[in-house]
């Protein structure tokens, strides 16, 4: 089971929004909102939020994102005076919502643990593998990236997804690959030389993987 | 020299709640300068909150009513204020702990609780025109009067001098949290609602505990 996220917006239009957005790239993860008062007003609700905490908890943990000040604080003092705390952890983090909710939602869907997506919705790399000693096994190649549309969330999204069944340490241009937000960053558009690379046991097959995603072919 | 009861402590919210009640439009009016214009109505719904919950309940010791305070607060208040209101409640709870009746050493424990609790949950600083611009001076004249020998009520009178002139204080400067930081200089010569209702709470506890 994935880590679950609860989504902490003054706005329930914008929790409900950013679910949506994120569940097209992870769909499988426990996404649940948690916006706007009791009376559907603006604001946050800390019974909202105590009741989304209990939804997103299959056991492996919630991490809880807040929009603007107030938010991060009702998601802490809810999760301070929980009966209960979910048995995989919890955390709350104060990081852009859209772009850290995104990257922390693929994060989970490839099976991140919990302090793996907090490092990838604040933006670090979600890798745990080691960071490539000399003695490991390396691949590079180059291909032309074939999405008419370049690298944008979607794909951006399956090529961290792909990378985090490997054992290997991968990058692409020099961004590393299991951070969404840093591939997103690449900018990287239809036509473009790209470069992966990748150590670690499994080099060969995840360079070989991710150039066929890229360039459009079946692996 | 007597201790403060559960007694004490429901007047103590009583008080409180008719005070947020009388002064709920000057509150908002303040939050509408620097804010978003709504602390006088959400404290005042959730005092109310907490008055219908205390007619349900029988707290038999202060701490216990200071929790059910902080519970109601928080889940009613909304915006920054509850969870910050209400962690003080709730830290202020935990130092009182089961004791049937609070000396002027326990007063202390619990204001000192309560800021620290704003202080670790809001992380603002004393300057940063916060609610803390109240609660920090009041605990230190509140410590001050205890050295001094001062029973729970001098203590609580002591405390509320000095947060209303924590409050009053907040008007000259720029706000470095909550919604008032986007307005960098245009806050100067407000003074902050949060540290204005708060500053009216232990006036109340003052009141209450000497039946003013």
């Amino acid at each position: 089971m994935p880590v679950g996220i609860v989504f902490v917006s003054h706005s329930a239009r914008i929790a409900a929004g950013i679910v949506d957005l994120a569940a097209q790239m992870a769909p499988s993860v426990p996404l649940v909102a948690a916006g706007g008062t009791d009376d559907g007003g603006i604001g946050t609700s800390y019974d909202r939020v105590v009741a989304a905490i209990a939804e997103a908890d299959r056991g492996q943990g919630v991490l809880l994102i807040g929009d603007l000040g107030s938010a991060v604080l009702t998601a802490e003092t809810a999760v301070d005076l929980l009966d209960e705390s979910p048995a995989g952890g919890v955390r709350v983090l104060d990081v852009p919502i859209v772009e850290g909710g995104v990257a922390a939602a693929v994060a989970a869907e490839s099976g991140a643990d919990l302090d793996a997506v907090v490092r990838a919705a604040s933006g670090e790399s979600a890798s745990d593998a080691p960071s490539g000693s000399g003695s490991s096994p390396s691949a590079e190649t180059t291909v032309v990236l074939a999405d008419p549309e370049g690298l944008h969330a979607r794909p951006a999204a399956a090529l961290v997804r792909l990378v985090a069944g490997f054992d290997a340490r991968v990058t692409v241009n020099g961004a590393d690959a299991s951070s969404l937000l840093r591939i997103i960053a690449l900018g990287l558009r239809h036509g473009e030389q790209v470069t992966v690379h990748a150590q670690g046991d499994h080099a060969g097959q995840v360079v070989d993987a991710v150039s066929a995603l890229l360039a459009g072919r079946r692996a | 020299m007597e201790a403060l009861g559960t007694e004490w402590a429901l007047d103590w919210i009583r008080r409180s709640a008719a005070v947020i009640a009388e002064n709920k439009g000057e509150l908002s009016a303040l939050d509408r300068a620097i804010g978003d214009g709504d602390h006088g109505e959400n404290l005042d719904r959730g005092f109310r909150a907490v008055i219908a919950k205390l007619e349900g309940a029988s707290p038999e010791t202060p701490g216990a009513v200071l929790k059910l305070v902080a519970t109601t607060l928080i889940s009613t208040v909304g915006g920054a204020s509850g969870p910050l209101l209400g962690t003080a409640y709730l830290k202020g709870a935990q130092a009182a702990g089961d004791a049937p009746g609070l000396d002027g050493a326990a007063v202390v424990s619990l204001l000192t609780a309560a800021r620290d609790g704003v202080v670790a949950r809001g992380k603002a600083e004393p300057g940063d025109k916060t609610m803390v611009d109240a609660w920090t001076p009041a605990v230190d004249a509140a410590t001050r009067a205890l050295g001094g020998g001062g029973d729970a009520s001098a203590v609580l009178e002591a405390a509320a001098i000095a947060a209303a002139a924590g409050a009053e204080a907040t008007e000259p400067l720029i706000a470095h949290k909550g919604r008032a930081s986007y307005l960098g200089e245009r806050a100067i010569g407000h003074r902050d609602p949060g540290a204005q209702s708060s500053a009216l709470q232990l006036r109340a506890a003052a009141d209450a505990a000497t039946g003013a």
